[in-house]
C-alpha cells in the first residue's frame, strides 16, 4: 500500500483510472443497442415493454404481436421499419430511462408500455421530445385525458371496458334467455382492478341491468390464500360472479369455488387471467364457460384472418390474446401513419397519426380513429368464452363464432 | 384484536365459526412454513432472511419430481427434506458461520443477498411464470353439516402438527436433539463440555431447512410456485414466529393459527384486501408488548 | 478535507466537476440514469444515517420516501400547493413517522433485527392503508397535473430533465455536506459512541435515546425530501411502486456495497451499481443479438443475481464496504500515520 502511494506513477494511474472508469461506464450505458447504420429512410420504432418483472408474460406476448405484425404487413406492401427493443422491467424509473435511450438511439416513434404508471411516465418523456407514443395496452383513463399531446391509444379506458361489459352481458343474457338477479364484484386491489371496479360501480346505473351489485369485494392480489374471499362472495348468494383478477389469483378463485361447491349462474371476467394459457392449462375443464369481456380481436375480419393464420404457424402452442392483438394493431397504426406521412420525422408522424382512419383492423369496432386527446373512442370489446382450452367469441353477434353457454355447467358435469 | 372482535360482532355465528375453523387450518399451514425459521433462530440465533427462498426451492423440487416421476408432492416430502437438509447444512457450515461474529445486520444482509441470488437462479432456470401441480384430489372437500372443509388444507394441517411433534420428540429425547438444545441454552457451557457446537449448528440449520423443504411440498398442493413468491413467505414466517415466539415449535403453530384466524376474520368483517394489514398490525403489537412472542423464551 | 491526500482532493474535485457539467454532453438516457444514480446515492446517505451512525437497521425506508411523495403530491394535485412549500409538509410527515417508529422501538427496547422487522411492518402497513385511501387515489394512482414540460420552474418543479438533474445533485451534495458536518460535530461523536458501545456511552452520560431519535428523525426527513423529488419527477404515484419492499431493499444496496458508516460510501456504491446494472443489461442484450446466447434463454434474473452476489460477497469479504478499500488503495485518504 505505502509503495503505491509514494510512487508518482502509481498515483496518477489510480486517479485517472477512476475517472476513466466512470466515463467508460457512462459511454457504455449510452451505446446503442444496435450500431446505427447510415440513415436510410427506415423508421426506427422503439418497442418498450415489460420483458422482465412481474408483467413479463404480457410484455413478451406484446413483442410477439409486434413482430408478427411486421411480418404480415410487410408482405402486404407496408413500408419496412426497424424495431429497437427495450425492457422497462415493470419499473417506472427504468421505463423512463429506457425511453430516453430509445430516443437517443434515433427512434422517432415509441410503442408501449403495458403498465399505466410506466406509460404515463414515458408519455411525459415523449411529449418533451415531441415523439409520438402509440399505446398498445394500458387502461388508466388519465393517459388520454388531454394531458399529453403526442400519445395515441388504441386500447379502451377502464370506463369503456366497463360500459362494454354491460352491453355484452345483456346480449349474452338475451341469447341465453336467462338473466341474473344479483351480482357480486370480486376484484384484485391493484391499479387495473380498482379502476375497473370504480367504473363498473359508477356506470351500472346507465344500463338498466337486471341485477344490482349485492357486494363489492376487494382482495390483495398477492394473497396466498383466497378461501375467505371466495367464502365471503359465496355468502352473498349472487347469481352473477364478476371477477377482475390477475393470473394466479384467478386460478385460486376458481379452485376455491369448486372446493366450496359454489355454482353460480355464471362467471364473467373483465381483466386478464381467465383467458391466459396457464389458467386454461392448470384448470382444464374447470376453466370452461367463463366469459371474458375484454378487448379482443374480431376473427371474422380479413386482417384478423391473416393475423390468426400467421400466429398459428409461428406459435402453434400459444393462445392469441389481447396483448398480441393490440400490439399487432398498434404496429398497423404505426406503419399506416408512416405510409401516409412519407417521412420518419416525428412531427409529420404525429400529424399523420391524428388523421388515422384504418378500416382493415383486427379489433372489434369500426375503423380506427383517434379523438383530439389521442384516444380511440370507438374500439369495442368482445365476449370470449372458454371452451375446451380454446377461446371462442360469443358476442357481439358480428364478431361471434358460436352461441354462448349460459348458465355455466356444473363443475362435475363437464365433458 | 379487540377492535377486530368488535367489528365482527355484527355477523352471524355460522359465518364467524367457519372463518375461525378455516383460519385455524390455514394458520397451521402458515405455522408449518415457519417451523424451520423458529428452529434456526431458536438455536443459532440466525435470522434466516432466505427462508422464503428455501421454501420456494422445496416447492420447485416437488414440482420437478411431480413432472418427471408423477410423484405426489406428499411423497416428495422425504426427498425434499433430505435435499434441503444438505443445502442448509452447507449454507451454515461454509457461509453463514463466517459472519457469526459480526453484528446482527450483517447476517441479515448476507442472507438477503443469498436470497436474491436464489430468486434470480430460479428465474433463470424456471422462468417467471407460475407453475403448479394438477392432482386428482386437489379440489376435494368434505362437507360437515353446513361447513365445507377443504381436504388438502386438512391434510396440510395434520402434516404440520405431525412434523412439529416429530421435531419436538427429536429435540426432547434424542441425544443430538438434547445436545442442540444445550447449545441454544448455553453456548459457552456447551463448548466447555466438549460439544462440537459448529457441527451442531450446521445440523440445526439443516434440520430447519429440511422442515422448510417439507413445508414446500405441502404448500405446493395449495399454491402455484413462481420465483417472486419467496419474499412474501419470508415475511409471513417472520410475522408468525414473532407472534408465536422465536424458538418455540408450538409457538410457530400457535402464531400461525393466530395470524390465520385474524386474517380470516378480517376478510369476513372488513375488506379482504386489508387482511395483511391486520397481520402486520398484530406483528407491531407483539413487537411492542411482548417481543419474545407468546410462547417464546426471553430473547438475549 | 483534512483527511484527504492531495490525490484525494483532486479526485473529489474532478468528480464534482464531472457531475456539474454532465448535462452538457450527456444524452437523455445517460442523464436519466444519472438521476437514478444520484437519487439512490441520496437515499443511501439517509439510510446510512440510521445504520452507520446510530446502529439501527431499517428495511422499510421506502416508507419515508412514500410518505413524503404522497404528502407533497396530494397537496399539489388536490390543493395546488407548490412543492417548495409542500416539501415542508413532506418532511414533517416523514419525520413524524420516523419519530413514532423510533419512539416505539426505543421505548420498548427493540434492537437489531427486531427493529428492522418493525420498520418493514410499518412500511407494509402504511402501504396497504394507502392502497385503500381513495383520497390519494389508492391503487388507481395519484396523477399530478403537468402544465409545462420545458423551461425551469423550481417553485413547481416543472421543467427540463436537466433541471431535475441539478435539483437531485444539489440534494445529494447538501446531504453529504450536512452529514459530514454532523459527523464531525458533537452529535457525530455521540452517535459513534452509541454505535460502538452503547453501555459505555450511557455510562459516561450520553443520552442514548435522544441521540438515536435525532438520527432516526433526520434520516426519515431526508428520505421524505427524496419522496417529493420522486413525485414531481414521475408525476404519478402508486403505493406499490413507491413503498414496495423492493424499493426498500434497493435503497440498502448502494450503502452496503459502498460502505456502511462512511460518508462517501453510499455515493460510491450508487455510482458503481447503477452503471454496472445498465452495462449488464446492455451486455446480455448484446450477447443475444450477436447470437452467442440463444434468444429464448431466460435472462430475467441476471441483474438480480448480480445484486445478490455483490451483497453476499461484500458482507463475506469486505463488510466495511468497497469504498474504504478503494480509497486506501488509490491513496485518496491519509493513513493514520500521515494524519499524525
Amino acid at each position: 500500500m505505502t509503495s503505491k502511494r509514494s510512487d508518482g506513477f502509481g498515483k496518477s494511474i489510480g486517479r485517472r483510472s477512476v475517472l476513466a472508469g466512470a466515463a467508460a461506464g457512462a459511454v457504455a450505458a449510452a451505446m446503442p443497442l444496435r450500431l446505427a447504420s447510415a440513415q436510410g429512410a427506415k423508421l426506427k420504432i422503439g418497442v418498450l415493454m415489460p420483458r422482465t418483472g412481474i408483467q413479463a408474460q404480457f410484455g413478451q406476448d406484446s413483442v410477439r404481436g409486434v413482430e408478427l405484425a411486421i411480418e404480415v404487413l410487410s408482405a402486404r406492401g407496408y413500408p419496412q421499419v426497424e424495431l429497437v427493443h427495450a425492457d422497462n422491467e415493470t419499473k417506472v424509473d427504468v421505463g423512463r430511462a429506457q425511453a430516453e435511450k430509445l430516443i437517443d438511439q434515433g427512434c422517432t416513434m415509441l410503442m408501449g408500455c403495458y403498465d399505466s404508471g410506466i406509460t404515463s411516465a414515458v408519455a411525459q418523456v415523449c411529449e418533451q421530445k415531441t415523439i409520438p407514443l402509440i399505446v398498445n395496452v394500458a387502461a388508466a383513463p388519465q393517459i388520454t385525458d388531454g394531458r399529453f399531446k403526442t400519445v395515441f391509444r388504441n386500447f379502451p379506458t377502464g370506463p369503456m371496458i366497463a360500459s362494454d361489459a354491460f352491453l355484452l352481458q345483456k346480449e349474452v343474457f338475451q341469447a341465453a334467455g336467462k338473466a341474473p338477479k344479483s351480482a357480486v364484484l370480486l376484484h384484485a386491489n391493484d391499479t387495473f382492478g380498482s379502476t375497473q371496479k370504480d367504473a363498473s360501480v359508477n356506470l351500472i346505473g346507465r344500463f338498466d341491468m337486471p341485477y344490482k351489485f349485492s357486494e363489492v369485494i376487494s382482495y390483495d392480489p398477492a394473497a396466498r390464500d383466497l378461501s375467505a374471499e371466495v367464502r365471503k362472495a359465496k355468502s352473498t348468494n349472487a347469481e352473477l360472479v364478476w371477477i377482475i383478477t390477475r393470473l394466479n389469483d384467478a386460478i385460486m378463485i376458481v379452485q376455491e369455488m369448486v372446493k366450496q361447491r359454489w355454482e353460480p349462474m355464471g362467471i364473467v371476467s373483465t381483466g386478464p387471467g381467465p383467458y391466459d394459457d396457464p389458467f386454461l392449462k392448470q384448470l382444464g375443464k374447470l376453466s370452461d364457460d367463463i366469459i371474458n369481456m375484454v378487448p379482443w380481436f374480431d376473427p371474422n375480419k380479413p386482417m384478423s384472418k391473416l393475423m390468426i393464420a400467421a400466429w398459428e404457424k409461428k406459435f402453434p402452442d400459444r393462445t392469441l390474446n389481447t396483448s398480441v392483438s393490440h400490439s399487432f394493431e398498434a404496429t398497423l397504426i404505426a406503419l399506416d401513419a408512416l405510409k401516409r406521412a412519407g417521412s420518419t420525422e416525428p412531427a409529420k408522424l404525429i400529424e399523420a397519426l391524428k388523421k388515422t382512419n384504418i378500416a382493415e383492423n383486427v379489433t372489434v369496432g369500426p375503423a380506427i380513429t383517434f379523438n383530439d386527446k389521442g384516444q380511440n373512442e370507438k374500439t369495442r370489446n368482445s365476449a370470449i368464452q372458454n371452451r375446451g382450452g380454446k377461446l371462442l367469441p360469443v358476442a357481439p353477434a358480428a364478431a361471434a363464432v358460436t352461441k354462448p353457454i349460459w348458465p355455466m355447467r356444473a363443475w362435475n358435469a363437464r365433458g | 384484536m379487540e377492535s377486530l372482535l368488535k367489528l365482527c360482532s355484527g355477523f352471524d355465528p355460522v359465518t364467524i365459526g367457519t372463518a375461525v375453523i378455516s383460519g385455524v387450518l390455514t394458520g397451521l399451514v402458515y405455522g408449518l412454513s415457519a417451523l424451520g425459521l423458529s428452529v434456526i433462530f431458536g438455536v443459532i440465533r440466525i435470522v434466516n432472511f432466505a427462508h422464503g427462498e428455501l421454501l420456494v426451492i422445496g416447492m420447485f423440487l416437488a414440482l420437478m419430481l411431480f413432472r418427471w416421476f408423477g410423484l405426489d408432492p406428499l411423497w416428495s416430502i422425504p426427498i425434499a427434506a433430505a435435499v434441503l437438509f444438505a443445502v442448509g447444512y452447507a449454507l451454515q457450515h461454509f457461509v453463514i458461520r463466517r459472519v457469526a461474529y459480526l453484528p446482527d445486520h450483517y447476517q441479515f444482509l448476507l442472507l438477503a443477498g443469498i436470497a436474491i441470488m436464489i430468486v434470480s437462479a430460479c428465474l433463470v432456470i424456471f422462468g417467471p411464470d407460475a407453475q403448479g401441480v394438477q392432482l386428482p384430489y386437489a379440489l376435494d372437500s368434505i362437507p360437515i353439516g353446513s361447513l365445507i372443509i377443504d381436504k388438502v388444507r386438512l391434510y396440510a394441517a395434520l402434516a404440520a402438527v405431525a412434523v412439529a411433534s416429530a421435531l419436538l420428540l427429536f429435540f426432547k429425547y434424542s441425544s443430538t436433539g438434547r445436545a442442540i438444545r444445550a447449545c441454544a441454552d448455553n453456548n459457552l457451557g456447551a463448548r466447555v463440555v466438549g460439544l462440537n457446537v459448529d457441527r451442531l449448528y450446521a445440523l440445526t440449520f439443516g434440520i430447519g431447512a429440511a422442515c422448510i423443504g417439507a413445508a414446500g411440498c405441502i404448500i405446493l398442493l395449495l399454491v402455484q410456485v413462481h420465483p417472486y413468491l419467496a419474499p412474501g413467505y419470508t415475511l409471513l414466517a417472520f410475522v408468525v414466529v414473532i407472534v408465536g415466539g422465536m424458538g418455540s415449535l408450538f409457538g410457530a403453530l400457535l402464531g400461525g393459527v393466530l395470524i390465520g384466524v385474524a386474517e380470516d376474520l378480517a376478510s369476513v368483517c372488513t375488506q379482504p384486501s386489508l387482511k395483511t394489514a391486520f397481520s402486520f398490525g398484530l406483528l407491531i403489537l407483539v413487537l411492542l408488548l411482548r417481543p419474545q412472542g407468546l410462547l417464546g423464551r426471553i430473547a438475549r | 478535507m483534512s483527511e484527504l491526500t492531495p490525490a484525494g482532493r483532486a479526485a473529489l474535485l474532478a468528480f464534482t466537476l464531472l457531475l456539474l457539467v454532465l448535462p452538457a454532453f450527456a444524452t437523455g438516457h445517460v442523464l436519466s440514469v444519472a438521476i437514478i444514480c444520484l437519487n439512490l446515492a441520496y437515499l443511501g446517505q439517509s439510510w446510512n444515517l440510521m445504520l452507520g451512525f446510530a446502529g439501527l437497521l431499517s428495511i422499510g425506508h421506502a416508507l419515508f420516501v412514500g410518505l413524503g411523495a404522497y404528502a407533497s403530491g396530494y397537496l399539489f394535485a388536490k390543493h395546488g400547493v407548490p412543492p417548495v412549500i409542500g416539501v415542508a409538509a413532506a418532511i414533517a410527515v416523514a419525520m413524524l413517522m420516523g419519530a413514532l417508529i423510533g419512539y416505539l422501538g426505543f421505548r420498548f427496547a427493540i434492537g437489531g433485527v427486531y427493529f428492522a422487522l418493525l420498520t418493514i411492518a410499518f412500511s407494509e402497513f402504511v402501504r396497504i392503508l394507502l392502497d385503500h385511501a381513495t383520497f390519494v387515489g389508492g391503487t388507481e394512482g395519484l396523477f399530478l397535473p403537468v402544465t409545462r414540460r420545458s423551461g425551469v420552474d423550481l417553485i413547481n418543479l416543472r421543467g427540463w430533465t436537466e433541471m431535475f438533474y441539478y435539483v437531485i445533485l444539489a440534494l445529494c451534495v447538501g446531504a453529504f455536506v450536512l452529514c459530514r458536518a454532523m459527523l464531525n460535530g458533537r452529535i457525530g461523536y455521540f452517535w459513534r459512541a452509541i454505535r460502538d458501545n452503547p453501555e459505555a456511552a450511557e455510562a459516561v452520560g450520553v443520552h442514548i435515546f435522544r441521540y438515536r431519535m435525532y438520527a432516526v428523525i433526520l434520516s426519515a426527513g431526508m428520505a421524505g425530501v427524496s419522496g417529493v423529488f420522486t413525485a414531481f419527477y414521475n408525476n404519478n404515484l402508486f403505493p406499490e411502486q413507491v413503498l414496495g419492499i423492493e424499493r426498500s431493499i434497493e435503497i440498502t444496496l448502494a450503502p452496503i456495497v459502498g460502505g456502511v458508516g462512511t460518508l462517501f460510501g453510499p455515493i460510491f456504491g450508487a455510482f458503481v451499481l447503477t452503471p454496472m446494472g445498465e452495462f449488464l443489461t446492455f451486455a446480455v442484450d448484446g450477447l443475444k443479438e450477436s447470437g452467442l446466447i440463444a434468444k429464448n434463454v431466460k435472462t430475467d434474473g441476471v441483474k438480480l443475481m448480480f445484486w445478490g452476489l455483490a451483497v453476499a460477497l461484500i458482507v463475506l469479504f469486505k463488510p466495511s464496504g468497497l469504498w474504504p478499500w478503494v480509497c486506501r488503495g488509490l491513496g485518496l485518504v491519509k493513513s493514520p500515520e500521515q494524519r499524525g
